[in-house]
C-alpha cells in the first residue's frame, strides 16, 4: 500500500475509474489544461483527453445539466464545482431535475459532484462552507464526507458506481494535511456506512469530515480525565448510517454530535432528534451539539478560528458531558 | 521604519490549500540591511514559486530555516532587527507527519461558545433527584429505587455508572437508610402505596434455588473437565479458522472401489473421515508448525504425527479424543482401522489412559449431521484441529481444456483447520488447505 494524501487518493479514485470505465469523464472550471483548481485532475487531460477531461466555462447550472443529460444517455459524468459554495448556481439543475428525475420518469441519472468544501485557511464566506445539509435534505441525492485518504479513493469509486446523484464533499483542509495508507488497487466503500474511527466507553462523538480529526484529538485530551470518548466518523451524511450512531449511544448512553457547518438546520440536529426519539431511554445526559455559530466564515483568522469548532471547545463539551 | 523590536519572519500561506512551502533561495545574508518589501527569499510551494518580500526594514539578524527545507506555513524563518541570536525561539519543527493525525492547531482559540450551563440538576428538593431516562430505565428493570444510589454526577444525580455499580455490588453496606419498618399503626395503606420494601438486588452470594420447571444435575467429571479444557484452551491460543471446499468426487469413486475389499477382507469401513485423515497425515510433513505445539519459550515440532480422533460419547455424555500413534507410518487402511478401533473402544469405555494422550494434532467430524462448517476448539498443547463436515451435492463449476465454464454436480465437503495464531498464520494455515484440497481432490486410488 502506498503513503497517499487526501487529495492524491481522491485523484487516484478517479483516475482508476477512469481507466476502468469509459463512459466515466469529468467536467469542471479548469480541470483541463490547469489539472483543477487543486491539482485533483493534474495530468488527467494528457492521458484521457480533451473529450473526458472538460474545461467548462464559469457556469455552475450548465456542467450540472450537462452532467445530467450525459448521464441519461448512459454516461457517467462526474463534475467539479471549484469551490462547493459555488453549487448554489447549479441548485435548480441538481434539486429540480437530477434528484428528481428517477421519481418522475424511472430514469437514473448516475453522476457525481466532487465539491471542495470546508474552511480553516481564511477562505472567506464564498469558498469555506459545507453545504452538505442543504443537500441532504433533498430527497434523491446522496451526501457523502470521507475524512481519510482510504475512505476518499473507496468512497469516490462508489459515489461514481452508484445509480444516483451523489454529491462528493471533499475538505480542503485535509487535502495535503492528511496521508495515510491507500491500496492501490480498486476497492469500494460502501455509502451510508459509518466507521469506527476511535472506540471508546463513556462518550460517542458522532462527526465527519475534517472534525474527525478534531474529535480524534480532543479524545486524546480526555483520555487523562480518564473519560473514553468513541469517535463515530459518519463518512455519509445521505444515507446516514442510523443504526452505528445508536449502537454507539446504547452503548456510552452520552452523545455529543460535532460538525464545522453552521447549528441552525445543520445535519447535526436531525442525528441529535433521532438520537433522542429511538434511544431516548438509553440517554444518560442531554444529546450535545458543538458547531459553526450561525454566521457567514469570516476572513480573519482569528474570528475564523472561534466560527469552526476547535479542539478546545469540543475538550470543554466532552468535560461538560463527563461531569453531567 | 528600521526596527529595534525583532520582526519574524514567516512561511507565508500562498494558497488556500498550501500546508508547507520550500525555501528556494535566501536573496539576502545574515547581518545585511534589508528594506520592507523588498524580497527576500524565494519559496516554491506546490501550487507555486514565488518571492517573499521582507515584513520590515532592518537587519537581517538570523536565518533558521536554510535553502532546500520544505517547513509548514506559518513556521518562523528568520528574523529582521533586534538582538541577534537572543531567543532564538523554535527551532524549526521536524515536519510532524504521522499518518493521519490532525494537525494541531498551535494557539486554539478560546472557547467562543457559550458553556451549556449546569443542567437544572438541582430538582432535588425533597428526595426527588434527576433521574436520566438510562438509569430510569436500569431502575426499573432490576427494580432498584434511583434515590437509594448513591450519585457522582453533578449535584449527586445518579449516572448510569452509578446505577450499574449498585446492580453489581448490591447496595453499599454503610446501612440502606432507615429501612422503612412499617408503622403498625398503617396495615391497611393499600400494598401500592406502601413504601416498597426494597428488593434484593442481585447479590446473592449462593446459587439461585431452581425456579420451577428447572431441573438441576450435577456436572459430571467428564463435563467438567471437558469446561476446563475447553476455557482454558480459548484462553490460551488466538483461535482462528480457516475453511476450504473439497471436490471429493475422487475420494467417492476411490471409496466405491475400496469398500468392497476392505470389509470382506480387513472387515473395516473405509471411510471418508479416513481418507481425510491419511492426506491430513501426509500433509503434515510439509507444515511442520501445524503439527507442533508452544512450550514455554520453546516451539517444538515433530517428525511424527499421533492423530487424535474427536468421538463423541454415547446420549452426548461427553467427548473424548483418542490418539492414533505413529499415524505417518500408517496407509489408508491402517488409519481406517485405527479411527474404527478407537472409536469402539471409546463408546464401550475400554480406552487406557495411554490412548487419549500424547495427541499432536486432532481431527474432529462434525459432520455427521449436516453440519456444514463449524469452528472447533483447538486441543490444547496442539497448534491447530482439522474439521471435516458434510459431504453434499453442490452444483460446481468446472474449466474444461479450452478453458469453457460448466456447471456439474460435485460431492463437495467443507474442511475447516483451526489454528493457533500464536503459532501459525494465515497463509501458512492457507497452503496447508490448499496442499490438502489437492491430495484429496488428486487420489489416485492406490493409498
Amino acid at each position: 500500500m502506498a503513503e497517499l494524501t487526501y487529495l492524491q487518493a481522491i485523484s487516484d479514485g478517479l483516475r482508476t475509474e477512469m481507466r476502468r470505465d469509459k463512459r466515466v469523464f469529468l467536467i469542471g472550471e479548469d480541470v483541463g489544461v490547469y489539472g483543477g483548481a487543486f491539482k485533483v485532475s493534474l495530468g488527467f487531460q494528457e492521458e484521457f483527453g480533451p473529450w473526458r477531461v472538460i474545461d467548462a466555462p464559469l457556469a455552475e447550472t450548465a456542467i450540472i445539466g450537462a452532467c445530467t443529460g450525459a448521464s441519461m444517455m448512459g454516461l457517467r459524468p462526474v463534475a467539479e464545482m471549484q469551490f462547493a459554495d459555488f453549487i448554489s448556481c447549479a441548485w435548480d439543475q441538481l434539486v429540480t431535475v437530477a434528484a428528481k428525475q428517477r421519481w418522475r420518469a424511472g430514469t437514473p441519472v448516475p453522476i457525481v459532484v466532487r465539491l471542495p468544501s470546508g474552511g480553516g485557511f481564511s477562505g472567506g464566506p464564498f469558498h469555506s462552507q459545507n453545504p452538505e445539509s442543504s443537500f441532504a435534505h433533498i430527497p434523491g441525492l446522496k451526501c457523502v464526507c470521507p475524512a481519510t485518504p482510504e475512505d476518499a479513493k473507496g468512497l469516490l469509486i462508489s459515489a461514481i458506481e452508484d445509480p444516483n446523484p451523489v454529491l462528493f464533499f471533499e475538505h480542503k483542509h485535509l487535502y495535503r494535511r492528511i496521508k495515510g495508507e491507500v491500496p492501490e488497487e480498486r476497492y469500494t466503500v460502501p455509502i451510508g456506512k459509518a466507521r469506527t474511527h476511535r472506540i471508546g466507553k463513556d462518550i460517542s462523538v458522532i462527526t465527519w469530515g475534517a472534525m474527525v480529526f478534531t474529535a480524534e484529538e480532543a479524545a486524546q485530551q480526555l483520555e487523562n480525565d480518564g473519560v473514553s470518548v468513541e469517535v463515530l466518523d459518519l463518512r455519509s451524511v445521505m444515507p446516514w448510517d442510523k443504526a452505528a450512531v445508536l449502537d454507539s449511544v446504547r452503548k456510552t448512553s452520552k452523545a455529543l454530535v460535532l460538525h464545522e457547518d453552521t447549528r441552525t438546520g445543520g445535519f447535526g440536529a436531525e442525528i441529535a432528534a433521532t438520537i433522542a426519539e429511538e434511544a431516548f431511554e438509553d440517554l444518560d445526559a442531554p444529546v450535545k451539539r458543538i458547531a459553526a455559530p450561525d454566521t457567514p466564515v469570516p476572513f480573519s483568522p482569528p474570528l475564523e478560528k472561534a466560527f469552526i469548532p476547535q479542539v478546545d471547545d469540543v475538550v470543554a463539551g466532552l468535560r461538560d458531558l463527563a461531569g453531567y | 521604519m528600521a526596527t529595534e523590536t525583532a520582526v519574524d519572519v514567516v512561511m507565508p500561506q500562498m494558497g488556500v490549500s498550501v500546508s508547507e512551502g520550500t525555501i528556494t533561495r535566501w536573496l539576502k545574508r545574515e547581518g545585511e540591511q534589508v528594506e520592507a518589501d523588498e524580497p527576500l527569499l524565494e519559496i516554491s510551494t506546490d501550487k507555486v514559486d514565488t518571492e517573499v518580500p521582507s515584513p520590515a526594514s532592518g537587519t537581517l539578524v538570523q536565518i533558521l530555516v536554510q535553502e532546500g527545507e520544505t517547513v509548514d506555513v506559518g513556521t518562523k524563518l528568520g528574523q529582521i532587527g533586534g538582538a541577534a541570536g537572543a531567543p532564538a525561539p523554535a527551532a524549526p519543527e521536524p515536519e510532524p507527519e504521522p499518518a493521519s493525525v490532525a494537525p494541531s492547531e498551535p494557539e486554539p482559540a478560546p472557547a467562543p461558545a457559550a458553556q451549556a450551563p449546569a443542567p437544572a440538576a438541582d430538582v432535588s428538593g425533597g428526595n426527588g433527584k434527576f433521574v436520566s431516562p438510562v438509569v430510569a430505565r436500569i431502575a426499573a428493570e432490576h427494580n432498584i429505587d434511583p434515590n437509594a444510589v448513591p450519585g457522582t454526577g453533578r449535584g449527586g444525580r445518579v449516572t448510569k455508572q452509578d446505577i450499574l455499580a449498585f446492580v453489581e455490588q448490591g447496595p453499599p453496606p454503610v446501612a440502606p437508610p432507615a429501612a422503612p419498618a412499617p408503622p403498625a399503626t398503617v396495615p391497611s395503606a393499600p400494598s401500592s402505596e406502601a413504601p416498597a420494601p426494597r428488593p434484593a438486588p442481585a447479590n446473592a452470594p449462593s446459587a439461585p434455588q431452581p425456579q420451577p420447571g428447572e431441573q438441576v444435575e450435577p456436572v459430571s467429571a467428564m463435563r467438567r473437565g471437558i469446561a476446563e479444557h475447553m476455557r482454558r484452551s480459548l484462553d490460551t491460543a488466538a483461535h482462528v479458522t480457516s475453511a476450504i471446499e473439497v471436490d471429493f468426487s475422487k475420494i467417492v469413486a476411490a471409496r466405491a472401489a475400496l469398500k468392497k475389499e476392505f470389509q470382506s477382507a480387513y472387515g473395516v469401513n473405509p471411510t471418508y473421515l479416513a481418507f481425510v485423515a491419511r492426506a491430513a497425515v501426509e500433509t503434515l510433513k510439509d507444515y511442520p508448525y501445524v503439527n507442533a505445539e508452544m512450550r514455554g519459550d520453546s516451539i517444538v515440532t515433530r517428525n511424527y504425527v499421533n492423530l487424535g480422533i474427536a468421538v463423541e460419547l454415547a446420549d452426548g455424555k461427553g467427548l473424548i479424543v483418542p490418539v492414533i500413534r505413529n499415524a505417518e507410518g500408517l496407509n489408508l487402511l491402517g488409519i481406517a482401522r485405527g479411527i474404527a478401533d478407537l472409536a469402539a473402544r471409546a463408546r464401550d469405555k475400554k480406552l487406557l489412559p495411554d490412548d487419549v494422550q500424547g495427541g499432536t494434532f486432532t481431527i474432529t467430524n462434525p459432520g455427521g449431521y449436516g453440519t456444514f462448517h463449524g469452528t472447533p476448539v483447538i486441543n490444547q498443547p496442539q497448534s491447530a484441529i482439522l474439521g471435516t463436515y458434510a459431504l453434499v451435492k453442490r452444483p460446481w463449476v468446472i474449466t474444461d481444456e479450452s478453458g469453457n465454464d460448466a456447471i456439474a454436480i460435485k460431492p463437495i465437503m467443507n474442511v475447516t483447520l483451526t489454528y493457533d495464531h500464536r503459532l501459525v498464520d494465515g497463509a501458512y494455515a492457507g497452503r496447508f488447505l490448499r496442499d490438502l484440497r489437492e491430495r484429496l481432490e488428486s487420489w489416485d486410488g492406490t493409498e
